[in-house]
């Protein structure tokens, strides 16, 4: 590590050659990306292509045989636990929706406000009018204002995935790791998403998951293609589309 | 669970008792030596005395007049001439004297041997006596030193028998006594013997005396010594630190070299013993968890009334043998045999009753499972307690459990050996079924994915009413074996179900080999640790070191990874 | 059902109400009533319904834990004993000359031993702060080194159930021993007085219970405002998605070791007032079956409502002294009976299950479809 490496010094995210595998099923082999600062990506491919697994590594949920993970250029994802690198500023959502379903809505967006996660602070915690505010405008911006009190338990498959997303804007984080935010949206919606995520990419970076390929092109940003562990293809959503070898294991002909 | 700790407690103790007597042995029979002419001297005097008034007592050899003096002293010398006299009666006499049977008339001071209530024979000739009153007769008293010479004279004995076993048995007592007095003897014996294993004993033995002997020639002895340094065992080596204090020169190195390497011989047995306790222990832990390793292990639940599934298991073999005892008695020997499949298939039923009323309704919620089956635990415990009493239940040991034997320097009991047999068989059986019959690969199936088994036309719910009764049988054939070795009250299960929590965990959930290792390692693991901290800190060490080892690997010694457990 | 996050809802001014009620009646009929009268309350009756109280702080202090971050502790047993075993040997120290062997420094069962010292374990204990401290500080300290470990490992959920019941298994083998300088076998016992008035007089039986009504409201009050608060929200957080909770920034270990460590207290604190009331302490308190029960006080009660757990464990123990005395063959099964009927079929318990009974009967006829309740604080 003497010399500098400036693709990792000018990144928010570096994956370099990163290897995992459960009971011996290599799930991912040799995964690299690099994620610029502000950059949003989308990321497709197959089932089972490792999208989430990789997500599971830069959360740090599952810790890589081999290689590189770094955030910011200096943090080692690898050496730090979940809620170390969700404290740096990296805010997922989860490809099945979880959110607390015994708590509001209102006290999930709470619960995931940006604010001191230290037990004590929150032992004696108020919650100020800013916090207020600003879950009022989660609420708002997740047209989830109506059902604030209600149980996040009792909330339809699409109103969770809301929440999610909702959650995730309250966190506030630097990198948003969005896994398939549209599944059981309806085609409004989707595009909702879509224009809410290109809003949010302004001042953060984002990576998102999605098999809808509408969503993706609506999101118009650099696309990377997985399988089988590993980059296939990377670039403009047009170029990718074209590589014969996506086209064969993942559009379809 | 205070039983099991006594048994071990008991168990290496046993070697030690031999060492102690063998010296003062020793000491009495150098005594009766000195004495022995007096001794013929006085009886003769004092039968002379009353030889007018006899009516038998003149027919008898002099010396056994010893016997009915009615001292103890006396009765010693008797003994000791008898060894040597020749008599044919004499071993006779011996054992009559050795279980209280020898008697004699306090007026004519004739010996007799009670054969029954009312009918002695004489003792020297082996008549039958017709007019004595049996009632009037006195027994020939014994105490702790006449025991003793009674022993080395019955050895001494039995040295020509011409039952191999008791000339092997008799030159084994001659070796541990090494009494010079029966040198002679067994120098004959020695000439004689065409038994080859029984010669080597009985070469041991004298050498054993001669190795004592100071009248004996160096080479002699240092020989002595060689042979007597291999047999090693705890006899061995008190005889050797005793020639080593007992004399100089080469032939005090050579016995302090002895002295040394069976120390460290012995030792090393020790631990091999201790080792051996372990895998019995073990073999019990196995038992009693592998149940567990299926209802718990593999289908997840906590099933906290497992230990009252081995309780019923260990009752049915109680009833089994009740009904024997009383109706057939001369199949006792079988009655464990037929308990194990009365005590699977009764567990396995009650078993799969437990799972279709309660548990089914609580699959996905181990906690409440384990609340629920405490509470059935408790349930069972107090019908058992209704039915069957509070107190502990009488379980024999057939006859091939009974007992022990030597194995090197090993003291194998019966019973634990084939503890050990049977719980790798169960093990073995459980892997069969569960890895080759379509059961086993169905259960996997439901347990892995229970929709998409179902799915497939799997009939989950029979699947898991069978598992579960296939964890209670295993449960209640375990109780079986444990009735050997443990006290059969309501209790039995309470103190097995921790331990076997323990090891199932410890060995890894879903991992019947983890089980097995499991058991196996902390089985050893207190056992090694009991002779230095004692059983009950023994225990607790293992407990927290269970306690610490969770904390480092959670899923335990084999743990399965992957998406299918974090669920 | 929905959750109030007031400090006060209507269940818990109930509950309080209901135990300062107790705290003034207790003295009026246990003291000032004749004996010939109806209302007279018999010692023996005070020392047992300071008992229950007891247990239902116990309860409450589980509760915290299991009902809220859903940790199921199967050695809460073990955290009363310890704190029990803090009073007792206060208690042993103040017998001083008074005992069998009139040793004023060693209690009785350490001259019996022949020890020469008192074992290092007793120094200081004559102090009642000190004793005090140490009723907190042991089984709070037992509970943060536990749970450090464990929680930073990440044991959950029926592991950690196994290991806390082997926990206490341990303490109870190790307080079995002679060597261990607690009494061994027998415990603690022949307790002669607590602050220097006799623990055998009526008055210091009455003081002692109503006592114990006030730490189970302080207890109360104390659960309750951590419940209430943030953390509270984290703890639930915790119980229904750890992992989730994780993903948020919360250090998951730090909150379930803070409150299993609180939770511990106050179960030593329900131990110590226990201990002079019963008036004897001995290993078998940490016996692993005496934890279980207690869970399945929480559980009758009503999990994750505090009320119900105080609740369940007055009513449950009031069936054991009923059972143990008319049928003593059949506690067994009814306390096994109740285990397996309350999870099938009060999965929430008592207080659960009538707060979900009430609050259906408030929200449907007025408002006939999907609109939400109203704001909880209202609601309730
Ligand atoms: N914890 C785990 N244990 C075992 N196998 C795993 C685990 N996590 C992922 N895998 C395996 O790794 C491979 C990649 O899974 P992953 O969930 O990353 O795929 P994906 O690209 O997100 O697929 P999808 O589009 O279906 O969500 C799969 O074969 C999966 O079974
Ligand atoms: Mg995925």
């Amino acid at each position: 590590m003497t010399n500098v490496n400036p693709t990792l010094t000018n990144s928010l995210l570096y994956l370099d050659g990163i290897c995992v595998s459960f009971d011996g099923y290599k799930a991912l082999r040799g995964l690299s990306l690099v994620l610029a600062p502000g950059e949003m990506r989308a990321i497709i491919g197959p089932n089972g292509a490792g999208k989430t697994t990789m997500m599971d590594i830069i959360t740090g949920k599952t810790k890589p045989d081999e290689g590189d993970v770094y955030f910011g250029g200096t943090h080692d994802l690898s050496t730090m636990d979940e809620a170390s690198i969700a404290e740096l500023g990296i805010g997922r959502k989860f490809q099945k929706p979880t959110v607390f379903e015994s708590h509001t809505v209102e006290d999930n967006i709470l619960l995931a406000l940006k604010a001191p996660r230290s037990p004590l602070a929150n032992l004696f915690n108020r919650t100020g009018p800013e916090q207020k505010t600003r879950i009022e405008e989660v609420l708002t911006t997740t047209r989830l204002k109506d059902h604030r009190h209600r149980l996040a338990a009792n909330l339809s498959h699409g109103q969770k995935q809301w929440l999610e997303i909702g959650m995730l804007l309250a966190q506030d984080p630097k990198l948003l790791l969005v896994d398939e935010p549209v599944a059981g949206m309806t085609d409004a919606e989707t595009v909702t998403t879509a224009e809410l995520l290109r809003e949010i990419a302004r001042d953060h970076s984002v990576v998102v998951v999605e098999h809808d390929m509408t969503f993706v092109r609506d999101l118009d940003v650099k696309v990377t293609v997985l399988h089988e562990g590993s980059v296939l293809a990377e670039g403009a959503l047009d170029h990718v589309s074209s590589d014969p070898r996506v086209i064969e294991v993942y559009l379809g002909r | 669970m205070t039983k099991r700790l006594e048994l071990a407690a008991i168990e290496p103790s046993r070697s030690f008792r031999s060492s102690t007597q063998s010296s003062a042995q020793i000491i009495s029979s150098r005594l009766t030596e000195a004495l022995a002419v007096f001794a013929a001297l006085v009886t003769m005097i004092a039968l002379s005395l009353f030889l007018s008034g006899a009516v038998r007592a003149d027919e008898q050899p002099s010396f056994l007049s010893g016997f009915t003096t009615d001292k103890f002293a006396d009765t010693e010398k008797a003994i000791n001439s008898l060894g040597t006299s020749g008599l044919p009666m004499a071993s006779a006499i011996l054992e009559a004297l050795a279980s209280d049977r020898l008697v004699f008339d306090p007026e004519t001071k004739t010996l007799l041997i009670r054969m029954s209530e009312a009918q002695v024979i004489g003792a020297a000739d082996g008549q039958i006596l017709e007019d004595i009153d049996v009632d009037t007769l006195k027994k020939v008293r014994i105490n702790n030193a006449v025991r003793r010479a009674l022993d080395a004279a019955l050895g001494s004995l039995t040295l020509m028998s011409p039952d191999p076993i008791k000339r092997l048995s008799a030159a084994e007592s001659a070796y541990k006594t090494h009494d010079p007095a029966v040198l002679d003897l067994l120098q004959q014996a020695i000439d004689k013997e065409t038994d080859a294993k029984v010669k080597r004993m009985q070469l041991a033995a004298k050498a054993a005396i001669q190795a004592l002997d100071p009248q004996a020639s160096d080479a002699d002895r240092l020989s002595a010594i060689e042979i007597v340094k291999a047999r090693g065992d705890q006899d061995a080596l008190s005889l050797l630190a005793k020639v080593a204090a007992s004399s100089e020169g080469s032939i005090k190195t050579a016995a302090e070299s002895g002295v040394t390497s069976i120390r460290a011989n012995l030792a090393l047995w020790n631990n091999v013993q201790n080792i051996w306790y372990g895998l019995s222990l073990g073999s019990v832990l196995l038992l009693a968890a592998i149940g567990l390793a299926i209802t718990f292990g593999v289908m997840g639940i906590i099933n906290m009334a497992h230990g009252e599934m081995v309780m019923i298991g260990a009752y049915t073999t109680y009833v089994v043998q009740e009904i024997i005892r009383t109706k057939f008695p001369a199949l006792f020997d079988y009655s464990l045999l037929m308990a194990v499949p009365l005590a699977f298939v009764v567990t396995a039923i009650i078993g799969m009753a437990i799972e279709r009323v309660i548990i089914r309704y609580l699959y996905g919620r181990p906690l409440e499972t384990l609340l629920a089956t405490f509470g059935l635990s408790l349930v069972l415990q107090q019908a058992v307690r209704t039915i069957f009493g509070a107190n502990n239940r009488e379980v024999g040991a057939p006859s091939f459990m009974a007992g022990s034997f030597d194995f090197g320097g090993l003291v194998i009991t019966s019973g634990r050996m084939w503890i050990i047999v049977f719980a790798l068989m169960v093990f073995g059986v459980l892997q069969l079924v569960l890895r080759s019959t379509s059961f086993g690969l169905r259960m996997r199936a439901v347990t892995q994915n229970r929709k998409m088994a179902s799915a497939m036309g799997i009939d989950t719910n029979r699947i898991d009413a069978l598992a579960f009764g296939l964890g209670s049988g295993i449960a209640g054939m375990a109780g079986v074996a444990l009735s050997q070795i443990d006290n059969v009250s309501p209790n039995l299960g309470q103190s097995y179900i921790i331990d076997s929590f323990m090891v199932v965990v410890f060995g890894g959930v879903g991992n019947l080999w983890g089980t097995l290792v499991g058991a196996l390692t902390l089985g050893v693991a207190n056992k090694v640790l009991e002779p230095f901290i004692g059983a009950v800190l023994g225990k607790i060490v293992m407990l927290i070191f269970i306690i610490m080892f969770i904390q480092k690997r959670p899923r335990g010694l084999f743990a399965l990874k992957g998406r299918a457990v974090e669920a | 059902m929905q959750t109030s996050y007031d400090l006060l809802d209507r269940r818990g001014i109930i509950m309080l109400v209901l135990l300062g009620l107790f705290a003034l009646i207790v003295p009026i009929c246990a003291l000032l009533v004749p004996k010939t009268s109806l209302f007279f309350m018999p010692p023996y009756v005070v020392a047992l319904l300071g008992k229950y109280l007891c247990y239902a702080l116990l309860a409450l202090a589980l509760d915290l834990v299991w009902g809220y971050c859903g940790i199921l502790s199967l050695g809460h047993g073990a955290f009363f004993a310890l704190g029990g075993y803090a009073m007792g040997m206060y208690l042993m120290r103040q017998i001083g000359t008074r005992g069998v062997y009139a040793n004023a420094e060693l209690p009785d069962f350490m001259v019996f031993l022949n020890w020469k010292e008192l074992h290092f374990t007793w120094y200081g204990f004559q102090h009642f702060p000190y004793a005090a401290l140490m009723i907190l500080a042991v089984p709070g300290l037992l509970a943060f080194v536990f749970g450090w470990f464990a929680f930073r490992s990440r044991v959950t959920g029926v592991y950690l159930s196994i290991i806390t019941q082997a926990m206490t298994y341990a303490l109870l083998l190790s307080f079995f021993r002679n060597d261990m300088g607690f009494g061994g076998n027998n415990g603690l016992t022949d307790f002669k007085d607590i602050l220097g008035y006799s623990v055998q007089s009526d008055q210091t039986r009455v003081a002692l219970c109503v006592l114990s009504a006030l730490a189970l409201a302080a207890g109360y009050l104390l659960a309750r405002a951590i419940v209430v608060s943030k953390f509270g929200k984290v703890l639930i957080a915790i119980r229904d998605a750890e992992s989730r909770t994780r993903f948020l920034g919360y250090r998951v270990e730090n909150f379930k070791v803070i409150v299993f460590t609180i939770s511990a207290m106050m179960a030593g604190i329900a131990g110590a007032l226990f201990v002079p009331q019963v008036g004897i302490i001995n290993p078998s308190e940490f016996a692993p079956a005496n934890s279980i029960e207690a869970v399945i006080w929480v559980a009758v009660g009503g999990r994750g409502t505090l009320v119900g757990a105080a609740l369940g464990a007055i009513l449950v123990s009031f069936g054991k002294t009923y059972f143990t005395g008319a049928l003593p063959e059949y506690w067994l099964f009814a306390l096994g009976a109740l285990f397996v009927i309350v999870t099938l079929f009060l999965p929430k318990g008592i207080i659960g299950t009538l707060g979900e009974m009430w609050a259906r009967h408030r929200t449907s006829p007025p408002k006939p479809s999907d609109k939400p309740s109203n704001m909880p604080a209202a609601a309730e």
